[in-house]
């Protein structure tokens, strides 16, 4: 019997972007109960992913930027191994780590 | 339930509390509280015994703690604590003070912020950024700091704050508008002939006696001062005392001529207690009269100094008196000064002491 059945058409989309995994410091963290270490966002600048952690854990913002805007002067934001600002952009399954500087006495 | 007193400190590595017995013999220590932040200011709500705490973290930026059960959770927030964009961000809190259900925090660079909801959301006091002499401001050795907060206890339009290097300063409009109140305190940092300009004196601490409202005292980098004009004219009241120099000032919680002051060997000496032996310099007199208060202080080798805003009376009678020194140790005296005792040892560099009186 001849299979009659059309192959299923699909909408012309694109495929899911992966998204941004983010590492958090445990420092950061135990400032927000409830807050995880790895966090996977899809945005597409710093500025966009410090606001949806914001969002998700109200206040984490201020302890990550200034209001000059800026990141804090002892946090540092890597993206893909690079040292980032607040407008750096987001490649799709970019790799992000937010530490705290060495500082302190 | 019966009255005990309660010891708040702040330190250079988060916040303490110290919990007395009714007769303020025992005492008990809890914390490190606050993550460990730098805190540099620690005060309750009577009302509530709703505990805050300010301070900022060289990581994280400034923020007041907050904690609703005496210490056993602790929550932080800066929503609103913050210059315009472009200006110096905030780097920490100073210090705090509580009138009728608001919250007032100074910070630095110096400015001052307000709170109506218990700390959480913050509104920038933006008149005192706006005066004139602003842009002429520099800061003291520990920053431009906004270090003392004195509210009118009846006029709520009424506020004085005092900021190192930048002098006191007195809203009569609620902080909308701002006038120097540094007037016959010295600045010995200036060429002859300029040492008493409008602004720019260093003062350590602002005190309002109790049950007088137009007096004021303050601690001053050079000297010590008593104003019976809401800070209008001030007279020097350091005679008598073995410095001009040193940080906190406290006053009597129902006697508005009594005093308490730490003088210090001097800002280019050590800034030591005199000679190695501590006293708190009491006066019953509105600063006529000192006298030197030494039972129990170590009297040999103490080279610490007392910060200014590390020490505090309760309003129990006889008066507590409790200070905090910056080798980490709290003083404390039942009895309005004659004796002390070291309550407790090996802090961190205490900033801040104030009390709170809890049970009925």
């Amino acid at each position: 019997m001849p299979n009659d059945q059309a192959p299923l058409a699909l909408p012309d989309q694109p495929a899911p972007s992966p998204p941004i995994l983010v590492r958090l410091p445990a420092v950061l963290v135990n400032l927000f109960p409830g807050a995880e270490r790895r966090v996977e966002l899809s945005v597409s600048t710093v500025a966009d992913l410090i606001e949806a952690l914001d969002g998700r854990w109200p206040g984490m913002g201020d302890r990550l930027c200034d209001s000059t805007p800026a990141i804090r002067r002892h946090i540092n934001v890597f993206v893909d191994g690079e040292r980032a600002t607040l407008q750096t952009r987001l490649a799709p399954g970019a790799d992000v780590f937010i530490l705290t500087a060495m500082s302190g006495g | 339930m019966s009255q005990r007193v309660v010891i708040l400190i702040g330190t250079r590595k988060g916040a303490f509390i110290v919990d007395g017995d009714a007769e303020r013999r025992s005492w008990a220590l809890s914390g490190p509280f606050c993550e460990t932040w730098p805190i540099n200011h620690v005060v309750a709500d009577p009302l509530t015994r709703t505990i805050y705490a300010g301070g900022g973290n060289s990581w994280f930026g400034p923020a007041v703690w907050k904690s609703t059960d005496m210490g056993a959770t602790w929550s932080h927030s800066s929503e609103g604590l913050a210059y315009e964009a472009g200006l110096e961000p905030i780097k920490s809190v100073w210090s705090l003070a509580f009138r009728a259900g608001r919250l007032y925090a100074g910070v630095e660079p110096a400015g001052l912020f307000c709170s109506d909801d218990g700390g959480q959301t913050w509104r920038h006091v933006a008149g005192l950024q706006k005066h004139p002499t602003r842009p002429n401001w520099q800061p003291g050795g520990a920053g431009l700091i906004l270090h003392s907060i004195v509210l009118h206890p009846d006029d709520p339009r009424q506020i004085w704050v005092a900021m190192s290097a930048v002098g006191v300063f007195h809203t009569a409009d609620g902080g909308e508008t701002w006038e120097p109140r540094n007037q016959g305190t010295r600045n010995d940092y200036m060429p002859e002939g300029q040492r008493y300009p409008e602004f720019g004196q260093c003062v350590h601490s602002l005190v309002m006696a109790p049950g007088m409202s137009d007096r004021l005292y303050q601690q001053n980098h050079c000297g010590m001062y008593r104003s019976d004009d809401g800070g209008r004219t001030w007279q020097s009241i350091e005679a008598g005392l073995p410095s001009s120099f040193g940080f906190p000032a406290a006053v009597h919680p129902r006697d508005p001529a009594s005093l308490y002051l730490v003088p210090l060997n001097g800002d280019t000496a050590g800034r030591y207690v005199p000679e190695g032996k501590a006293a708190v310099w009491r006066t019953r007199d509105g600063g006529d009269h000192w006298q030197a208060l030494r039972a129990g202080l170590p009297q040999k080798n103490a080279f610490f100094g007392v910060l200014r805003q590390a020490m505090a009376t309760d309003p129990v009678d006889p008066v507590g008196i409790y200070f905090g020194t910056s080798s980490g140790s709290l003083y404390a005296s039942a009895d309005d000064g004659d004796r002390w005792t070291a309550i407790v040892e090996h802090l961190p560099t205490i900033q801040s002491v104030e009390t709170l009186v809890v049970g009925a």
